[in-house]
């Protein structure tokens, strides 16, 4: 399972990301770029189904969906939770 | 030296005195605007090193309370202006340029306005046609502004825009444009049910030759995330409450002087009393607890950009605005027909029209539609005191 690839393709199925989302850098601002808070919304919906989690409320927040790695990271963790 | 809550008070009286007035007239509430600055309402909240007081949310809240109980439009007015603030005050310290606005809000008192509602937008304030546009160091901007509350009589307009002409409608950014460096011209009349005297007409603005600097260093996405939100919603309910506390105190004295003519008896109309108080206790409590929850979180970026925090906020907007209606409409029942005239000490029709425009202001179902959407997401935590 390549994680990272996973979120530039659930990315890029953001109005503000199409096209764009291979061509970010694991440490580009997604909110600079224009993601919204029913964007990361509906990001985060399509991360809980593709990797068969779910994100608790602490995690719930602008920070856990600012950047390819922190959604990375936050994600690497909760697999692991779920997998422990 | 005179407390924060007597400066209030007299700042009140002002603005009682001429609440009708500028109801009828549908005017700006210049005298109560001149008491706000006589008395140094409006750098409140600035920090000390940049001349101001440093003042918190919750006084500010205060303040708008003691207000909306003399004037609606006057307290929406300095509502409205703490609301940009307290934008300035999040995500301005580290701008020269705005650091120096700052300075100038506080010391001389400036008035600032807020364009996020735009023609053919209405108000999601997450989203913009317009845009900025950079040629050298400088920028230009025109904005079919549909409502500006008091945009005529403002020092300057914090105003939403595109990131560039080439920009998604949600990549926004936030600009400060002082009076002298904008044309506004009127393309509709705030001829309004209530809320009359915060005149909020239409206008084009347009700005050219204006500094990059002028634009806020952070992207308006995280501004409307962690200042503008809460306080949007934690001051514009203290106003409500205000708007509400009034007619409960109308109605209660209408009530205690009935009972005084009839010794021995309760009124009837105490059981509806009873009714409201219930209710407006039942507001309070909702807006004191999302203050605290506001203060508890000390400014913590990702604990108020949080889903759980938005729906908090958001739930917060939806009940006080239909709350507020129902209190004073509650009152007016209570009262009868001296509340329903226009000429006695119980006359309850200003605040009732004022009030009516709560559940519009980002209209109800909108603000439940985005929280129906936070929604999807949010997971329960089912803990009485930590959420
Ligand atoms: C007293 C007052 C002062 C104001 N001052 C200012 C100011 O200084 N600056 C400024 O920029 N704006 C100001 N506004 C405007 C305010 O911010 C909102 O933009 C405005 O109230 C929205 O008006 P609207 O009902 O025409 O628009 P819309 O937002 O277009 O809403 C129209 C209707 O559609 C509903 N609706 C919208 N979206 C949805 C949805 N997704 N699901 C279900 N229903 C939906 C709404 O609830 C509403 O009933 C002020 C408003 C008031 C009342």
């Amino acid at each position: 399972m390549n994680i990272a690839q996973d979120i530039r393709e659930i990315l890029g199925s953001n109005e503000a990301f199409s096209g764009k989302a291979d061509r970010l850098s694991e440490d580009d601002s997604l909110f600079d770029l224009g993601l919204d808070s029913f964007g990361s919304v509906q990001l985060m919906l399509a991360l809980e189904e593709r990797f068969n989690i779910e994100f608790p409320d602490e995690l719930l927040n602008r920070k856990s969906f600012s950047t390819i790695r922190a959604i990375r990271e936050a994600v690497s963790t909760l697999i692991q939770q779920e997998a422990a | 030296m005179s407390t924060l809550a007597a400066r209030a008070e007299r700042a009140a009286a002002v603005a009682a005195r001429h609440a009708d007035a500028v109801d009828r007239e549908g005017r700006f509430p210049e005298e109560a605007v001149a008491a706000m600055k006589a008395e140094r309402l409006l750098g409140l909240q600035i920090p000390g090193q940049f001349g101001g007081e440093g003042a918190g949310l919750t006084q500010i809240a205060e303040l708008c309370s003691t207000l909306g109980q003399a004037c609606s439009a006057a307290a929406m007015v300095f509502a409205m202006h703490h609301i940009k603030v307290s934008s300035l005050v999040t995500h301005g310290l580290d701008s020269r340029w705005h650091g120096h606005l700052m300075e100038r809000i506080a010391g001389e008192q400036l008035l600032v306005a807020s364009s996020t509602t735009e023609a053919g937008i209405g108000g999601d304030l997450r989203n913009s046609l317009c845009a900025v546009e950079t040629t050298g160091d400088c920028f230009a901007l025109g904005k079919d502004a549909s409502v500006i509350s008091y945009g005529a009589q403002a020092d300057l307009i914090l105003a939403t825009a595109r990131r560039h002409p080439d920009s998604a409608t949600s990549d926004q950014v936030l600009v400060a444009l002082m009076a002298d460096q904008i044309s506004l011209v009127r393309t509709g009349d705030w001829d309004t049910l209530g809320m009359r005297g915060t005149c909020s007409d239409g206008f084009r603005l347009e700005a050219r030759n204006v500094p990059l600097e002028q634009i806020l260093p952070k992207p308006f996405a995280e501004i409307a995330a962690q200042s503008m939100l809460a306080s949007s919603h934690l001051l514009w309910s203290s106003v409500w409450y205000g708007i509400a506390t009034y007619a409960l105190d109308r109605a209660r004295a209408f009530v205690q002087a009935d009972a005084r003519r009839r010794p021995g008896q309760v009124p009837p109309t105490a059981l509806r009393l009873a009714e409201v108080s219930n209710a407006h206790q039942a507001m309070r409590g909702a807006i004191v607890s999302a203050l605290r929850r506001f203060e508890d979180a000390h400014g913590d970026a990702d604990t108020i950009g949080s889903v759980g925090f938005c729906v908090m906020l958001n739930n917060l907007k939806v009940t006080v605005s239909d709350m507020a209606v129902d209190i004073v409409r509650g009152a007016l029942a209570i009262v009868g027909l001296a509340g329903y005239r226009n000429d006695t000490p119980f006359s309850l029709g200003r605040p009732l029209r004022d009030v009516l425009s709560a559940p519009l202001m980002i209209g109800n179902d909108r603000i439940l539609a985005n929280t129906a959407k936070l929604l999807l997401v949010q997971k329960g935590s089912g803990q009485l005191m930590s959420a």
